[in-house]
């Protein structure tokens, strides 16, 4: 009988060349993005050593960490030295011959976004990017994790990457996920109930008919947040639907080779060396609380007592008491964007809610789309007047205030609801209290002006 | 790249889980298109009550004269977690930093220490806190001696085990640049490639 084997198994052999003695796998590298924040340093680097790369076509260039993403923007930005760092990009994207979607290009986004809408990513390849989101693109069925600079230099340099073989987990979501919980709820359960060191640096797969039922985007999200589940990466294997989500992309086949990616599958009864179960008719809508995206309850329950030092730190962090209903806490801000939840179905999600209402007095609301490519599908269905009449600022794409970079910030002190990834101590600028929630949550509690679900706005 | 064989030093207590790399260095520090420098951004959140003043907060541990010096960090689970950002590291070093102890690392963090030469070494929490309290008795005279070669850390106490990962620890000890020894391996990387264009010739871009 044939070895059963994981997908990941099948991407990772399909991609090694050789194992060494002590263990690492030498891969082989089919695609490698870069931003202006790291990618900058990385060709510095390779320019310094005289070292020139080895596959200039497979790397693509993204504008997305520091650009500003006000209206009318130019290279400058309000991050300190930012323009040296877009100009860094752009002056060695030249120099080395690489593909780059600039400032204004049409098609300029949060690499991770534009990777996916331009089919740079897709199953069977071996994806990098020196950013630790780059696991959302495990949603197409591609090995896609993020690296270091150093790493980034040397497949630059070599179109390789050595590494240890990780470990396989499986994580099977069955049933239905109730009306209002998203793939970011499901997420946000998971690295709750496990720990955000929970996917012990495995090779995650999500499979299952709940996973299956989720549409690309939703995909991407959940995959997404695989990096604060301490995964490795994390893998969705394809199906009808990645086949039809990758048809006619830019950097696509003109022929899609679909028999050889229905083979991209885990076959039945292999062995995954960790397994978790998840009945997603049991998640809800939810919301941190604290400084770990493990810190996380329902919307509709209470902040919990500290289990250790860690807590209380977050607690004192967040400035919240023990006991404290979420949706008793006020808000002074919200915001919509980053690679976790900017795409069009998220913006929909939150259109929806703010369709005909306002944000609550004396909240500050911005709504940064993912990519451009995403901010003009969304102003083609008139979504932007439904975030603009609501009362949220609209937007060019980028990174934004997912994280702060020295530029913009809601504050210190200042409590933000936010559709992004990382609720960490200072993240969104120094003081500043995030909570982590779906595009539906921030809208409703935007509109409530405190933690609120979207059947509480519906009521 | 520096080879890490043998270090003895000053060990700091930072018994933190899940301490990111956005702690290690926020994104505001990173200013210029360069590793290097990167050491005054080093945990500037806790280590400054005012930031841009660069004016010390003197309750963390590594403002405290008894640490100073220090070149080693025993930390929680999960340390590096989040962001993938190398400047962790590089800041990390510039500071003086050679080894952390940790039960777990984020895997990318991991990965870019090896890579400049600071040692990432895992051990349970028992173990670690255990550590901090002999050396929190007197930081500056209860030194850590780590062997890297026989995995341990040897204190005028007791003697602990650490775990690393063979590849990273033989890279360690080697002080190899990666890249120029990757290229030794050249042909046997364009015969592979060749062979996989030959059968997914729609990986190739024109």
């Amino acid at each position: 009988m044939p070895e059963r084997r994981t997908l990941f198994d099948k991407l990772w052999s399909s991609h090694c060349i050789e194992t060494d003695a002590d263990g690492e796998g030498l891969l082989y590298i089919d695609r490698l993005c870069l931003h202006e924040r790291t990618g900058s340093i990385a060709l510095a680097e390779l320019a310094a050593r005289g070292q020139s790369v080895r596959q200039p076509r497979h790397v693509f260039c993204m504008m997305d960490h520091v650009v500003d993403t006000r209206p009318g923007r130019s290279d400058a930005t309000p991050v300190p030295g930012g323009e040296d760092f877009i100009r860094g990009l752009r002056r060695y994207a030249a120099q080395f011959g690489l593909r780059l979607f600039d400032v204004g290009d049409a098609n300029q986004g949060i690499g991770h976004l534009v990777s996916a809408e331009q089919g740079i990513a897709l199953p069977g390849l071996t994806v990098v990017c020196p950013d630790s989101h780059t696991c959302t693109l495990g949603a197409l069925g591609c090995l896609a994790f993020g690296i270091g600079s150093s790493e980034t230099e040397h497949v630059l340099a070599t179109s390789t990457l050595r590494l240890d073989k990780p470990a396989t987990l499986e994580v099977a979501v069955e049933g239905t996920l109730s009306a209002h919980a998203t793939a970011k709820d499901l997420a946000l359960v998971l690295i709750a109930e496990y720990g955000a060191a929970g996917g012990l640096g495995a090779a995650l797969e999500f499979r299952g008919s709940a996973v299956a039922s989720l549409d690309m985007e939703a995909r991407m999200t959940l995959c997404n947040m695989a990096v604060e589940f301490g995964a490795a990466t994390a893998l969705v294997a394809p199906d009808e639907k990645t086949i039809a989500y990758v048809a006619e992309r830019p950097y696509a086949p003109a022929v899609p080779p679909v028999a050889a990616w229905r083979t991209l599958r885990t076959d039945a009864d292999a062995a995954f060396d960790h397994r978790i179960r998840i009945d997603a008719s049991t998640v809800a809508p939810r919301v941190t609380w604290g400084t770990s995206p493990a810190q996380g309850v329902n919307v509709s329950g209470r902040v919990p007592p500290p289990r250790n030092s860690s807590d209380e730190r977050a607690l004192d962090y967040i400035g919240l008491q023990p006991g404290t209903a979420l949706t008793t806490v006020h808000i002074d801000a919200a915001f919509i964007g980053s690679c976790t939840n900017a795409r069009l179905s998220d913006l929909r999600l939150a259109a929806a809610v703010l369709e005909n209402r306002r944000v609550a007095s004396g909240v500050a609301a911005v709504c940064v789309p993912g990519s451009s490519q995403v901010k003009r599908a969304a102003e083609a269905e008139g979504l932007h007047r439904t975030f603009q009449a609501a009362g949220f600022e609209w937007r060019e794409s980028g990174c934004a205030m997912c994280f702060y970079a020295g530029g913009e910030t809601f504050g210190p002190g200042k409590r933000v609801i936010t559709t992004t990834n990382r609720n960490f101590e200072g993240r969104q600028g120094p003081g500043t209290r995030s909570h982590l929630a779906s595009p539906a949550v921030v809208a409703a509690s935007a509109i409530r002006g405190r933690i609120a679900s979207p059947e509480m706005i519906d009521a | 790249m520096e080879p890490f064989a043998c270090h003895r030093g000053i060990a700091a207590p930072l018994l933190r889980d899940n301490v990111d790399t956005d702690a290690i260095i926020p994104s505001q520090q990173m200013r210029r298109v360069s590793k290097r420098g990167l050491g005054a951004g080093l945990f500037a959140n806790w280590r400054y009550a005012d930031v841009g003043a660069r004016l010390p907060n003197s309750s963390f541990v590594l403002n405290q004269p008894a640490y100073a010096g220090a070149s080693i960090l025993l930390s929680g689970d999960n340390f590096g977690c989040g962001s993938s950002r190398e400047h962790a590291v590089w800041a990390l070093r510039d500071f003086g930093i050679r080894a952390i102890f940790a039960p777990s690392f984020g895997a990318i963090f991991r990965k870019n220490c090896t890579a400049n030469g600071l040692l990432a070494g895992t051990m349970p929490a028992g173990r670690l806190s255990a550590l901090a309290s002999w050396v929190e008795t007197a930081p500056q005279k209860n030194l850590l001696a780590i062997d890297l070669a026989a995995g341990k850390v040897t204190t005028a106490a007791t003697e602990a085990a650490f775990d690393i990962r063979p590849a990273d620890r033989q890279r360690l000890l080697r002080g190899l640049d990666p890249i120029a020894y990757t290229l030794t391996a050249s042909a046997r990387i364009d015969a592979f490639e060749r062979t996989r264009f030959d059968a997914c010739p729609w990986a190739k871009l024109p």
